[in-house]
């Protein structure tokens, strides 16, 4: 074999060992939520089964069935759950935009003393672990009554919301050229009217990207939601799927059904966005 | 109106700084006066006493909560350089596919999308000595004929952890040297090549110094957020067994609300506390200077 030929071979080798290696990752990537998707579907029998059953012999949506049945006959109040959900997700999402993009647009567009300092401040307050502040967080709202509602959530996950909606909305609005806006001012708009008929349409798409960040935040949140709500008039999804969790048992297949719940409203919006995520996070990067 | 005479600039940080100081920095300052206090929800007046630095302390010469702390570090340590390392890995593999590149990076967001509490329970289902998938694997493969008892072993219990952590995090980091990738100029990797290097040059010296800004931020952004892992945890073992896994959050958590000593879960939340903003700190200030060489460079 001369050496062309087997620099060649050597080089197709490597690039399906390369090819494999991906397709291994995606697979790993994949198979927990298929796991999931696939058990919901099985009955308890077959995946209890020993030796394992690999092919499944009979697929239903009994446990969905189950589920939205309501309390006492094996079903949670789902319902209430992705009620509390949506809504405290919702409005949190809402509240914290408005203030993100008031505070992102004061980062992008004006000078001032202390900004760096101000911006890592305002960072730094996400860092405080859930569990930590839900201690504080518990007392103060046992002393006004905002255990257990949803305005006590609400407020809890907009503070968790604002300083990362400041960091994506700061992006995107440094991304629209600032001439815009100064040229809509010279042709007589005030600079209220210049944000909002100028720089906002422009960093829409980006703005939309953060909200739905903050929503995700919020649907997915835990250490906070499970010690600040109390019954179905606020508990959210994830503290929900407890429910299905005895002292030693666990209810797989209604979990993995109600975790199927959980995730598809989370899917479609990060499929959304995916594409303006990144590039509100790293507009900062290059031009710093 | 008196308010309009402040600077604009203020006038629009305002909401944010209100909201950030009633729900995060006044609750802290809370906590910071009851970790100086015997407070116990069971009894409320005892908020009012002080007794200094004792709580501190006696957390200080506690073995437990000293093993807790180490391990919670050890935890972020393995879990924060694999996930960098695995993400460059995979951010690698995916640029040089040509087709279904949409595809490949949608794939690449999915864990993304999963509440930590979701990702322990998967992962403990999956990791169930008796129902679990990995066991059924290795049955089934012929590989072991025991079921290893992967959530019940202490150090096993760490590596299912870990493994957790790392399918729902690495994903922050793929995506975000994925996107460095996509924007780097191909010119200075073919002069690098023309000029002899070999492929491990041109990376260490040409690619990774511009990939460097995009895998701080997706330092900083996981950094932010480091104690998603308690809601993984709890789920999985709770710290247990025997406090095999425990690490700061659950031990706060559990001081706290099983035990009700709430002034010492204080003391120990604000060593938490600044874990995390140490992290976070220093990650931004790596961000800083590693966005001040790539603009130096041009």
């Amino acid at each position: 074999m001369d050496a062309n030929a087997s620099a060649r071979l050597k080089k197709r080798g490597s690039a399906w060992a390369l090819n494999i290696a991906l397709f291994i990752s995606m697979l790993i990537i994949c198979l927990p939520g298929l796991w999931i998707v696939l058990n919901s579907l099985r009955p308890t029998v077959e995946i209890m089964a020993k030796p394992p059953v690999w092919i499944p012999r009979e697929l239903s949506f009994d446990a969905y069935v189950d589920m939205f049945s309501g309390v006492g006959q094996g079903g949670i109040p789902v319902v209430a759950y992705f009620r509390n959900s949506v809504i405290i997700a919702v409005t949190s999402t809402i509240i914290s935009l408005a203030i993100g993009m008031s505070g992102g647009y004061a980062f992008a567009r004006y000078r001032f003393k202390g900004k760096s300092a101000w911006f890592l401040g305002l960072m730094l307050t996400r860092t405080v672990p859930g569990i930590a502040l839900s201690l504080p967080l518990f007392f103060l709202y046992a002393k006004v009554g905002l255990i257990d509602t949803h305005a006590g959530m609400i407020i809890a996950y907009t503070a968790l919301n604002v300083p990362f909606s400041i960091w994506l909305i700061d992006g995107f609005f440094r991304q629209v050229p600032r001439d815009l806006a100064e040229a809509a001012q010279i042709d007589g708009c005030t600079r209220w009217q210049a944000f909002w008929q100028v720089e906002f349409p422009l960093a829409r798409p980006g703005i939309a990207s953060a909200g739905i960040f903050a929503f995700l935040t919020s649907w997915n949140e835990f250490a906070l939601a499970s010690q600040l709500t109390r019954s179905t008039d606020s508990k959210t999804l994830p503290v929900g799927l407890l429910d299905y969790t005895a002292e030693f048992t666990i209810d797989w297949r209604g979990m993995c059904a109600l975790a199927v719940v959980m995730i598809i409203p989370a899917l479609l919006l990060t499929y959304a966005v995916q594409k303006h995520l990144v590039s509100g996070l790293t507009s900062g990067a290059i031009k710093g | 109106m008196k308010a309009s005479r402040l600077p604009p600039h203020i006038m629009l940080l305002l909401p944010a700084v209100i909201v950030l100081a009633a729900v995060v920095v006044l609750p802290l300052l809370l906590s910071l006066w009851s970790s100086f206090t015997p407070f116990r929800l069971t009894r409320p007046e005892s908020v009012y006493q002080f007794i200094g630095i004792r709580n501190y302390q006696r957390i200080f010469g506690d073995m437990d909560f000293w093993i807790a702390f180490g391990r919670t570090v050890l935890l972020l340590t393995v879990a924060l350089n694999l996930e960098m390392l695995i993400g460059l890995g995979l951010a690698l593999l995916v640029d040089r596919q040509t087709r279904g590149q949409r595809l490949l990076r949608t794939i690449l967001m999915f864990p993304m999308m999963f509440s930590p509490i979701l990702v322990g329970f998967q992962f403990k289902f999956m990791f169930n000595d008796n129902v679990g998938l990995v066991n059924n694997a290795l049955q089934s493969l012929g590989l072991t004929d025991k079921a290893i008892p992967w959530l019940i072993d202490g150090k096993l219990a760490f590596l299912a952890i870990a493994a957790a952590e790392i399918w729902s995090s690495t994903a922050v980091f793929a995506i975000f040297i994925l996107a460095g990738l996509m924007a780097m100029p191909r010119d200075p990797q073919e002069a690098a090549r023309v000029d002899g290097c070999t492929p491990w040059q041109t990376f260490r010296y040409v690619t990774w110094p511009f990939l460097m800004p995009f895998a701080f931020i997706a330092m900083t952004i996981r950094s932010l957020d480091v104690a998603r892992a308690y809601d993984i945890i709890k789920i999985m073992t709770d710290g247990g067994p025997a406090g095999r896994t425990e690490v700061l959050w659950t031990l706060i958590a559990r001081t706290a609300y099983s035990d009700a000593r709430m002034g010492m879960a204080n003391a120990m939340a604000y060593v938490a506390i600044l874990l995390s903003v140490a992290f976070t700190a220093y990650f931004f200030s790596q961000l800083g200077k590693a966005r001040a060489q790539v603009a130096g460079d041009w």
